[in-house]
């Protein structure tokens, strides 16, 4: 048994080695081009292989060799703005090497290996440190340091310390045993990277979109699916949160889905401004994108490349997002190669391990005490793909067991053009008591209550449309009809949000509060107008209600709103009056 | 390399043959089957390892034995590509069915076609003009697009295919679209159709046909639609062609690839059709667009049939999910009599956004398309309502409603095989038919297109 072996088989990605002296998860290089592929079953002699890259034309007899490391993606300045595939090579660097189409057996490094970084040195000669401390910073980015950390397991004292410019290989610190430290380190993508402890979340991702902040929040360091079937806005709803939400550090994993969407964020990106910090989008960036066509192996890679990269800046004390569009892609991959393998099917052909995967990657988020002591999160929110937008399948089974905020896309709303088409009948977040207490402290001492009487209200519309849709909405008492009236602004004010329009595109949750008070201000005045004597129709109509809802289209729209709803009462009042 | 020809059969199973020890063989290699009584067939491998070669034959294994001989040809599936390619005819296989010449070959290519860098694409932001009112307005058909029909037996689909095959045309340019028509399993009297169509208009000229019939093998099937891609991309980004891809129907590609996956004893997913169909149909659909540093580009029009109507089937609902958008058809609208029956309100497109507007279509696209969408989708929801209470118990606006939904589907979705509407007349169209609401029940529309272009101001 040496560290090369030869091909015994070739299924598709599947390929069989025999005589090679492999580990679980080696990597290996296949055949004459040296294709990349994962060592994933051993059979006495026999290494079963997935490879990364198309196997046509690879024959019986030619050469494997094994790399002795498992697969690793290369952490260092230099992630941030770049967009890789399933493993870790930069696309811009796969065109120069193979033109227009992706062909094999190249290999391109995660991290510019030539390009000089300015480090910055923030530990000194004499310090002791461990795994996880930072000794340095390069400003990778206008509104990024990127912390250079001590590798996990890795500990000692600083004998020699320098600032300057440097390649990500080159050393800036050595220990007092002789350990060179670069910038640049690796991580093996299976394995979680190590932190201190777990907590639990107390502070809301802000993510700039109504229906999701206000009534179904996500906590920094949770855990969201987003299912829908096809057409419902899953991406769009991904990219916003890509967009606009308040992390410090965004992880796109484009997973087995459309490449024009793909270049759609790549040409959208550097345009947009992050309106947390005004600076270009891109910047707090790294994309992976492995589209639908791209090998399957690679897709079932991807999700595993984009954690650990999400999980190495949480270790340097940000909050970072990561987006997975769709698991359901990976899934299948998983899907695909264990069929390959004839593994004994679960349910509906997924392997038995599918539940147990999808937990591992989720449980992989979290709000963390670093190694060095600060606190860091990552956020996962997973779009999943159901067949037929039937969520009784295994992948959307699997993720709602684990994730505890759901937010459901639905085929009608989309239909009806109501976008967000998220459900918010079906849909829930089980943050809202631990996150509560940010909401009071930041935001209003009665907002859980307004979030309460606001999702009521929609409970209250659903069972009354129920009887609209039998006798007409003619046939209700009058405080029924307000109610509708009331459950229609929330709908269209509130809960509609227009993800390309400048402005509506993104909702402070100061704002937001302050849109839902007016919404409630307009049911209590109407109702005491209704009581006054004042007809529904004229109440209701009161032009000052649709430029209170029309103004939020409008710039300086925070300052304006209480204005506009002492307008509306007016209005309400005087409506009152005239009968 | 080749040369070697094997008679180590041990098994044969629908249309796969296995060997024993051969020499080593290729992943995907080509292989020549010849049958005792002389006969040729041709055949590609599925699976090699030192002891045993599965090798799937396109043409059925009517009449293999175990005395048949293998021969592996010692290269993967190529199409052998030349500008000579437009204006002919093929077979499944790629071999000339016009009665023609062989194909003179600039060069090969590889069918599998390998995935285009999402770093190398290029955003498509054409508008093509079908000149079909429904599609120019409501779901804009943009170059580069991947824009499936979804429609059922006994719906002419194939009609709405052929008028956007006659029509398509770039407003902004004059530059032309040539055609890559790809039949899998359709029947005799269908090609017949479109191959008398396209010589009528004089299309032919300027299009590659790749046929398989419902009587050529099924396996056939599988590599059919990969040799038109593989012509499409070798026009469009060796010649700067601009390439419409027409393939119908891909429901018998699927079934094709159920039955190989049957064969192979293949663990099935949903309704028995295989757990990659998903990667499967992308590596055909991903095959469209455009890339930067290219002038050609590639747009594809699939046709396939929802079997029992359903769009939640496997097969419209992964297409679903890979293309972007999708073009419905309606058995109802069809009942009542209207052409093109295109039900606007499932129908999609995801690149129209980003392509309407002032520098394409017109300034008020997006806003009337929007508003002629939400009219119609409300008149529709009333019929139901209408059907209970009646409709004198309506008010004022949902009568008016009503009655536009009528005429949507009266003057706009109705018009005829050859009527080819610019898009100004379609838009025109639009707000004569929405002049009919009161402008105060019409929320979705500017008040600057109000002013410029509802007839009552235009005057």
């Amino acid at each position: 048994m040496s560290k090369n072996g030869q091909i015994y088989r070739i299924s598709g990605p599947v390929v069989t080695a025999i005589g090679l002296n492999a580990k679980m998860y080696d990597v290996v290089r296949v055949g004459d081009e040296g294709l990349m592929g994962e060592v994933i079953e051993l059979h006495g002699e026999k290494a079963v292989i997935q490879v990364y890259e198309d196997t046509s034309g690879v024959r019986p007899g030619e050469p494997v060799t094994n790399t002795g490391q498992t697969l690793s993606v290369q952490l260092g300045p230099g992630l941030l703005t770049q967009i890789y595939d399933g493993i870790q090579r930069p696309l811009p660097i796969l065109l120069e090497k193979m033109g227009t189409f992706i062909t094999r057996g190249v290999d391109a490094d995660g991290l510019d290996q030539e390009k000089k970084w300015t480090f910055e040195p923030t530990a000194k000669k004499g310090d002791k440190v461990e795994g996880g401390h930072v000794v340095g910073t390069v400003q990778e980015t206008e509104t990024i340091a990127h912390k250079i950390m001590i590798p996990p397991n890795t500990s000692g004292t600083i004998k020699s310390i320098k600032g300057g410019d440097f390649t990500v290989s080159e050393t800036v610190c050595v220990l007092d045993d002789g350990t060179e430290i670069a910038m640049m380190q690796r991580w093996p993508v299976r394995a979680p990277r190590p932190f201190k402890q777990k907590y639990a979340p107390d502070t809301p991702l802000v993510t700039g979109m109504r229906i999701l902040d206000f009534l179904f929040p996500l906590a920094k360091g949770g855990a969201a699916g987003i299912p829908g079937p096809f057409g419902s806005g899953k991406t769009v709803t991904q990219q916003s949160l890509a967009k606009f939400s308040d992390a410090q550090i965004v992880v796109y994993i484009g997973c087995g889905e459309r490449g024009n969407e793909m270049t759609e964020v790549l040409d959208e990106f550097p345009e947009l401004i992050d309106p947390n910090t005004g600076k270009p989008l891109m910047n707090r960036t790294v994309m992976i994108a492995n589209t639908s066509n791209m090998p399957v192996a690679a897709r079932e890679a991807s999700v595993y490349t984009g954690i650990t990269i999400a999980e190495y800046f949480r270790d340097m004390g940000y909050d970072v997002a990561l987006m997975a569009d769709s698991t359901s892609r990976w899934a299948e991959a998983m899907r695909e190669i264990s069929s390959r393998l004839e593994e004994m099917p679960g349910e509906e052909g997924y392997p038995a391990y599918l539940s147990s995967r999808l937990a591992e990657f989720y449980e992989r988020a979290g709000r963390v005490e670093t190694l060095e002591g600060e606190d860091g999160s990552v956020t996962v929110i997973g779009a999943v793909s159901p067949p037929g937008g039937d969520i009784s399948e295994p992948v959307s089974q699997g993720t709602l067991r684990i994730v505890k905020v759901f937010w459901g896309l639905d085929a009608p709303l989309a239909r009806q053009r109501h976008f967000p088409a998220i459900n918010w009948l079906n849909s829930y977040s089980l943050y809202p008591q631990s996150l509560d207490q940010w909401f009071k402290d930041n935001i209003a001492a009665d907002f859980p209550e307004v979030r309460t009487e606001i999702s009521s209200l929609l409970q209250v519309e659903a069972e009354l449309q129920e009887i609209v849709q039998l006798v007409g909405s003619d046939a209700l008492p009058v405080d029924q009809q307000l109610t509708l009236e009331v459950a229609r602004m929330i709908r269209e004010y509130f809960l509609q949000q227009n993800a390309f329009h400048e402005i509506d595109a993104f909702t402070g949750v100061q704002q937001q509060y302050l849109m839902a008070k007016a919404i409630l201000t307009f049911q209590s005045e109407a109702k005491n107008a209704i009581e006054a004597g004042g007809m529904l129709e004229d109440v209701v109509n009161v032009p000052a209600r649709s430029n209170l809802m029309r103004s939020r289209f409008e710039d300086n729209y925070l300052d304006r709103i209480e204005g506009l709803v002492a307008d509306m009462t007016k209005e309400i009042a005087a409506a009152a009056e005239e009968n | 390399m080749a040369g070697k020809e094997y008679r180590t059969i041990t098994d044969v199973k629908g249309p796969l043959v296995f060997l024993n020890k051969t020499e080593p063989v290729a992943f995907g290699e080509i292989v020549e089957l010849r049958l005792t009584d002389g006969s040729m067939k041709n055949g590609q491998v599925l699976d090699t390892s030192d002891d045993l070669v599965v090798v799937q034959v396109f043409e059925g294994t009517a009449g293999v034995d175990r005395t048949t001989g293998v021969k592996f040809l010692g290269d993967v599936f190529k199409l052998p590509v030349s500008n000579d390619l437009v204006g002919r005819i093929l077979d499944g296989a790629g071999r000339p069915r016009d009665g023609g010449p062989e194909i003179i070959a600039d060069g090969k290519a590889d069918i599998i076609g390998a995935a285009i860098n999402p770093y190398a694409r290029q955003s498509p932001h054409d508008f093509i003009q079908t000149g079909i009112s429904a599609i120019d307005c409501c779901t804009t058909l943009v170059r580069g697009q991947k824009l499936p029909i979804f429609s059922a037996s006994g719906l002419p689909h194939n009609d709405i295919a052929l008028q956007i095959a006659r029509q398509a045309k770039l407003t902004a340019s004059d530059e032309q679209f040539i055609v890559v028509f790809c039949a899998m399993g359709i029947t005799a009297e269908e090609y017949n159709f479109f191959r008398s169509d396209l010589e009528r208009t004089g299309a032919l000229e300027n299009a590659v046909l790749f046929v398989n019939l419902a009587d050529d093998p099924a396996v056939e099937r599988l590599i059919t639609p990969r040799l038109a891609l593989t012509a499409a991309e070798y026009l469009a980004f060796e010649h700067d062609y601009h390439v419409l891809v027409i393939y119908t129907d891909v429901t018998n590609y699927c079934d094709a690839l159920r039955q190989i996956g049957a064969a192979r004893e293949e663990v099935p997913g949903r309704r028995g059709y295989p757990g990659y169909m998903y990667t499967d149909l992308a590596m055909l659909y991903e095959r469209a667009g455009l890339v930067k540093g290219k002038k050609g580009s590639i747009t594809q029009f699939p046709i396939l049939t929802m079997p029992g109507d359903d769009i939640t089937h496997p097969i419209p609902d992964l297409s679903g999910y890979i293309t972007e958008g999708q073009i419905v058809i309606s058995r109802e609208l069809h009942g009542s009599g209207i052409y093109p029956p295109i039900n606007v309100l499932p129908s999609l497109s995801r690149l129209m956004g980003g392509t309407i507007g002032e520098k394409t279509t017109r300034e008020d696209h997006k806003s009337v398309s929007d508003q002629m969408y939400a009219a119609y989708a409300q008149g529709r929801e009333l019929r139901g309502l209408v059907a209970i209470v009646g409709e004198d118990a309506l008010n004022e606006r949902d009568k008016q409603l009503l009655s536009f939904s009528g005429l949507f589907e009266d003057k706009f979705l109705r018009q005829g095989r050859y009527e080819d509407r610019s898009i100004d007349e379609t838009l025109d169209l639009c707000w004569e038919l929405m002049s009919t609401i009161e402008t105060k029940y019409l929320v979705r529309l500017d008040q600057q297109w109000i002013d410029k272009y509802h007839p009552d101001n235009k005057e």
